[in-house]
């Protein structure tokens, strides 16, 4: 008894009232599969509160947006969301059902995967589909290599999850998609999770996973002081905050900013490595970035020699100088 | 009384070197092998637990090659009681998907076990994926990315989640499944004692019989995706080097750069 499904789902996430712009990404790799298909997109919001988002979600290309609002979904418990994406599914029947390789997108794509009997890929930065069949590419063995994987689920739907960053977000369009209510009945699921509390972050810096900049800093710096160059250009920039293994070790920031094979994998459009030789774990986790401009004073370690820009210098002197001359810049260009 | 705690490890290539054969498929037969880092965090907690709530078991339990003793065997020098190697031809070329349908298994004969810890992904395949799968395929609750474990009971855990704007505290009911960062703790070395005592420990071997596992959901036939093709990622053109003799000249040029590409 194959599954017949038909239709994307790109599943977008709410939380703590912000819709999450790598539904938009989503829509842009769904958008390449229906088209190969003939079908239609779906974006789905899932959780308390998402009907508000549903109009932002609606102006973004899809064909449809699915909103399974319920207050048993106000925040992140894994069995909740899978079970409430489960159920509406179960119903609707799609084909494919895409997830951001998020942490929620980890959490709760493998559990709809399970209850829906589907297959699951991990973590895909391109799609394909050939002869109505689908196929993914990802990193493996610390991105060293890309593997071309084929997902046939024949009794429930394709479910993967997408790399941050990897698919160009859906521009906003005038057209807006039909909003249908779906219904979502906790007694659906089983749930054993408590949801205790949730704390947010004190600093208001740019999350590492979505930024389209990042500047992040290594041992180079010399001490935990100098890090404030690095957060100074990122403000500069508008980027976010990123960090090697070794200045995280040395507990000058958060294990959230470290980038690399042991901390976030991150695809910015740009990225300056400044005092990052360039570790082959550290280029694990950032060689995808479209633009790597590395500051270093030593030109041929590894990541100066695969940078797009290398500037071979001080970074007490190179920062401060590329900070005057961004506030110089801005200030022209807003003049004209 | 205490708990059972199992902790799923992998063995798996030292990711830094591997090499892809003329047929696009990985070679990893002369790498050096080990416990996946990642899975280290998690052994490490289990003890931690372990320690806290007395009369507790740590079982180590792995999937894949009958090389995967070895890791096994590390995990035993450190403390964990018991462990065991899920291992059959059968499984060869399994997904996520029919992986975590054997591991569940396996936990299911275990019986008892009360609490299953992951490291938060491998270092070959890195889905990232295998906490949610086998809480689901367990019918219990999972949590990943956990970065501190609160509170643990004979019947909750308490832990703390990263989330990209924050932590959330979630109480899972035990039986659940619990996926832990390297954030989590500083895992410790093996004593000498451990050493030999992991080195005169008999690990049992299960088969896909064994563990009752039905053959049309494990291995390549049973997998719903499937490996195609391995390539290099392909190496970056060369780059540019920023002219300039002076740091001012150096920010100068770059931010030109930056403004050509619409950076700035």
């Amino acid at each position: 008894m194959a599954y017949e499904g038909k239709g994307v789902w790109c599943v977008g996430e709410v939380q703590h009232g912000v819709l999450s712009s790598s539904l938009f990404e989503l829509i842009t790799a769904g958008r390449k599969i229906a088209d190969a298909r003939g079908e239609t997109v779906t974006a789905v919001l899932v959780g308390k509160g998402v009907s508000a988002k549903a109009e932002e979600a609606a102006s973004r290309g899809a064909d449809k947006v699915l909103v399974l609002e319920h207050d048993a979904l106000e925040q992140l418990v894994d069995e909740a969301h899978a079970g409430a994406l489960t159920a509406a599914a179960g119903a609707e029947k799609p084909k494919t059902i895409l997830f951001s390789a998020s942490i929620f997108g980890r959490s709760v794509a493998p559990r709809v995967a399970v209850g829906l009997n589907g297959g699951i890929a991990s973590g895909a930065t391109n799609i394909s589909v050939a002869d109505g069949k689908l196929t993914i590419e990802r990193g493996a063995y610390g991105s060293a290599v890309v593997a071309t994987v084929a997902v046939n689920a024949v009794n429930g739907p394709e479910i993967i999850t997408a790399a941050p960053m990897a698919f160009e977000r859906s521009a906003p369009s005038e057209s807006k998609a039909e909003v249908v209510n779906g219904t979502v009945d906790p007694s659906t699921w089983t749930q054993n999770t408590e949801f205790v509390s949730f704390s947010a972050d004190e600093s208001s810096e740019i999350d590492l996973g979505g930024a389209e900049k990042i500047v992040a800093g290594g041992r180079g710096l010399g001490n935990a002081e100098n890090f404030n160059l690095i957060r100074n250009l990122a403000k500069s920039l508008g980027a976010a905050v990123g960090a090697s293994r070794a200045v995280v070790d040395s507990g000058w920031i958060p294990y959230k900013n470290q980038v690399g094979l042991t901390g976030r994998q991150v695809r910015p459009r740009l990225y300056v490595a400044c005092g990052i030789s360039g570790q082959i774990q550290h280029l694990a986790g950032m060689k995808s970035s479209d633009v790597i401009v590395a500051i270093n004073t030593d030109a041929d370690c590894p990541m100066m020699k695969m940078a797009t820009y290398a500037v071979k210098g001080d970074l007490t002197e190179v920062i401060p100088a590329m900070v005057s001359e961004i506030d110089r810049a801005r200030g022209s260009s807003n003049g004209s | 009384m205490g708990i059972h705690i199992a902790v799923c490890v992998k063995r798996t290539p030292s990711s830094a070197s591997v090499a892809i054969d003329g047929n696009g498929q990985i070679q990893t037969a002369g790498l050096p092998h080990g416990i996946n880092p990642f899975d280290e965090y998690a052994v490490e907690e289990a003890l931690r637990i372990k320690e806290k709530i007395e009369g507790s078991k740590v079982t180590i339990l792995s999937a894949g090659a009958a090389e995967s003793e070895e890791v096994v065997k590390a995990a035993l020098a450190l403390g964990a009681d018991e462990g065991i190697v899920v291992c059959d031809p059968a499984f060869d070329g399994s997904d996520t998907m029919a992986t975590s349908l054997i591991l569940g298994k396996a936990i299911e004969k275990l019986g008892d076990v009360k609490l299953v810890l992951f490291g938060k992904q491998t270092n070959d395949g890195e889905s990232g994926h295998m906490t949610a799968l086998v809480g689901a395929r367990l019918g219990r609750p999972s949590v990943s990315a956990v970065r501190k474990v609160v509170e643990s009971t004979e019947d909750a855990i308490t832990v703390e989640r990263a989330m990209d704007d924050g932590a959330d505290t979630l109480k899972l009911a035990l039986p659940a499944v619990v996926g832990v960062s390297k954030e989590i703790n500083e895992p410790r070395l093996p004593s000498l004692k451990g050493k030999m005592k992991a080195k005169k420990a008999v690990i049992a071997k299960w088969s896909a019989a064994d563990i009752g596992a039905d053959a049309a959901l494990i291995g390549k036939d049973g997998s719903p995706t499937s490996v195609v093709k391995m390539e290099p990622v392909p190496s970056r053109g060369a780059g540019t080097v920023i002219a300039g003799e002076t740091p001012e000249d150096l920010a100068k040029n770059l931010v030109e750069k930056l403004k050509e590409t619409k950076f700035i």
